[in-house]
C-alpha cells in the first residue's frame, strides 16, 4: 500500500509502532484482575500508538486517552487485538470520548463469547487431541510437542495479527468483522473434527500410557466410557479432575499401607 | 534431588506457569508440552510425555474460560513430568504418585493465581488516581508488576511442591503394594473417563457430534485391535 492510500490515522503509525503493539498483545493479561480485568492491558497495548496523538507522551490528549483505555474491559485475550486496533483508531481519529466509552462497553461481551467458543472450546481441544493422537500412535516426544505447538500457534498468532489489523481498519465499525466466516462457522466445524478425533485419540493415548498392560485396553476403554457417561450425568456439580484427585489419594493410601 | 537441583525445574515451572495467563499464552504450558520438557530436563523426555498425555486428558475438562477459576496446569505439569521422569518407568506407583503430586500442585497453583489477581486489583486500586489521570508510567508499572509477580508465583509454587513431593514420591514408590499393571490401568481408566466426559460436555451441542465421536471410536478400536 502506498502512503497516499493510507488513512490519516494509518499514516501516523510506523512499522515499529505496529510491531510494539502486536508484541504487547501477548502480555495483554499481564495485570489481569477481578476489578478492571483486561482494562490495564488494553491501555498498555494501545500506548505506543497513543504517543502519536498531538502533544505526544504526557500531552493532554495522550493522558485523556490513556485514562479512558485503562478502565474496565473484558474480552477473549486473542481477540483483544480487535479492541486494541479499533480503540486506537478511534483515539487517533478524535472520536468523541462518550462514543468511545459506549463502544468499549458494547465490544467486550461479543469478543469474549466469540473467542471462548472459537479458541478455548474448539481450537485448543482440537490441537490437544491431535497431539494425543500422535502420542497414541507412538510418535516421538519432539514430534508430539512440535505438532501441537506449530498447529496451535499458527491459529493463535494469525488470530492476534488479524484482530489488530481488522480492528484498526474498521474502527468503530469493527462489529461487522465478528461475522467473518471463520468466527461464525469455525467453532461448529472444529467441533465436528474434534468429536471425531476424540473417539480416535483418547483410546489410543490410553493404550500408549498403559504400555506393558495392553491386555487391559478393551476393559479400560469400556470403564472410561462408563465413567465418562457418569461424569456427564453429574454435569457441573463435580469437576472430574478434583474427583480424580480424591480417588487418587485414596488409591495411593491403599497401595502404600496394604 | 538437592535444593540446587530443583532450581532449574522451578525456573521452568515459573516460565511455563506464566504462559497460562499472563505471557505469551502460546500454550507451552499445556501438560503435553510442559511435562515433556520437564522430563527432558531430568533426562527422560519419553516418560515426561507419558505424564503429559495423562495430564492433558484431565486438562481437557478445565479450559481457561475468562474469569472462571481453573487449575494452573503449567507448573503442575512441570512437577508431574519431572517427578515421573526421575522414577523407574516400570515401578508400580510412579505414575499414580507423580500424578497425585501434579494434581495437588495444580490445585495450589490455581489458588495462587486467584491471590495474584486480588493483589493486582489492590495495586490497581492504589494507583487509581494515577490511572484516571492517564499516567503511562502507572499503566506500564502495573503491567510489569503483574508479569513479574506471576513469574515469582510460578517459581515459588514449583519449588515448594517439588521440595515436598520429591521425597514423598520416592517414599510412596518404595512402599507401593499394588501390581504395576493394575496401578497404571486404574490411573488411565480414571483420566480417560474424565476426558471422555469433558469432550461430551464441550461438543454435545455440535451437530453430528455423537455420530462422529462413535465413528472415531470405531476407528480407534480398529487401530487398537490391529496393532496390539
Amino acid at each position: 500500500m502506498t502512503n497516499a492510500q493510507l488513512s490519516p490515522a494509518e499514516q501516523k503509525l510506523d512499522n515499529w509502532t505496529w510491531f510494539r503493539m502486536y508484541l504487547r498483545l501477548f502480555a495483554v493479561q499481564g495485570a489481569w484482575n477481578y476489578e478492571t480485568m483486561l482494562g490495564n492491558g488494553i491501555a498498555f497495548c494501545t500506548e505506543p500508538a497513543l504517543r502519536k496523538l498531538p502533544g505526544g507522551i504526557g500531552g493532554e490528549r495522550y493522558q485523556a486517552a490513556m485514562g479512558r483505555q485503562a478502565r474496565y474491559f473484558n474480552s477473549h485475550p486473542y481477540l483483544a487485538g480487535i479492541a486494541v486496533g479499533a480503540l486506537t483508531r478511534a483515539e487517533l481519529d478524535s472520536v468523541p470520548p462518550a462514543m468511545i466509552e459506549r463502544f468499549r462497553t458494547a465490544l467486550g461481551g461479543p469478543l469474549g463469547s466469540v473467542g471462548d467458543r472459537l479458541v478455548w472450546a474448539s481450537w485448543l481441544p482440537l490441537c490437544s487431541l491431535i497431539a494425543l493422537g500422535a502420542f497414541g500412535l507412538g510418535a516421538r516426544p519432539l514430534f508430539v510437542i512440535a505438532i501441537f505447538l506449530v498447529t496451535y500457534n499458527i491459529g493463535h498468532l494469525a488470530l492476534r495479527a488479524w484482530g489488530l489489523r481488522v480492528g484498526f481498519q474498521r474502527g468503530l465499525r469493527v462489529a461487522d468483522a465478528l461475522g467473518h466466516p471463520v468466527l461464525r462457522k469455525g467453532p461448529q466445524i472444529l467441533g465436528m473434527l474434534a468429536a471425531l478425533l476424540a473417539g480416535l485419540s483418547i483410546p489410543l493415548a490410553a493404550r500408549e500410557v498403559i504400555g506393558s498392560g495392553r491386555q487391559f485396553s478393551a476393559m479400560i476403554i469400556l470403564l472410561a466410557m462408563v465413567g465418562g457417561v457418569f461424569l456427564t450425568r453429574l454435569g457441573r456439580r463435580v469437576e472430574g479432575w478434583r474427583l480424580s484427585l480424591v480417588v487418587l489419594a485414596v488409591f495411593v493410601l491403599f497401595s502404600v499401607i496394604r | 534431588m538437592m535444593l540446587i537441583d530443583l532450581l532449574p525445574i522451578a525456573l521452568l515451572g515459573a516460565v511455563l506457569g506464566m504462559d497460562v495467563v499472563t505471557f505469551p499464552q502460546a500454550m507451552i504450558s499445556r501438560p503435553i508440552v510442559a511435562a515433556t520438557v520437564a522430563g527432558a530436563f531430568i533426562g527422560n523426555a519419553t516418560l515426561g510425555l507419558t505424564m503429559g498425555a495423562v495430564l492433558e486428558l484431565l486438562a481437557l475438562e478445565m479450559l481457561p474460560f475468562g474469569a472462571s477459576r481453573y487449575p494452573e496446569w503449567g507448573s503442575a505439569s512441570v512437577v508431574g513430568g519431572s517427578l515421573y521422569a526421575s522414577q523407574q518407568a516400570n515401578s508400580g506407583g510412579a505414575l499414580a504418585a507423580a500424578l497425585f503430586a501434579a494434581l495437588v500442585t495444580a490445585l495450589i497453583s490455581g489458588k495462587s493465581m486467584v491471590w495474584l489477581r486480588r493483589l493486582n486489583a489492590s495495586l490497581a486500586a492504589r494507583e487509581h488516581d494515577e490511572l484516571v489521570r492517564g499516567s503511562g508510567r502507572a499503566v506500564t508499572g502495573l503491567q510489569l508488576f503483574g508479569l513479574s509477580a506471576d513469574l515469582v508465583r510460578g517459581f515459588c509454587v514449583t519449588l515448594a511442591t517439588m521440595t515436598l513431593f520429591t521425597p514423598l514420591t520416592r517414599a510412596i514408590v518404595a512402599s507401593w503394594g499394588t501390581d504395576a499393571r493394575y496401578s497404571r490401568a486404574i490411573v488411565v481408566a480414571m483420566v480417560a473417563a474424565v476426558s471422555a466426559g469433558a469432550i461430551w460436555k464441550i461438543f454435545h451441542l455440535v451437530s453430528k457430534a455423537r455420530i462422529l465421536f462413535l465413528a472415531g471410536l470405531a476407528m480407534g478400536a480398529y487401530v487398537l485391535v490391529t496393532t496390539t
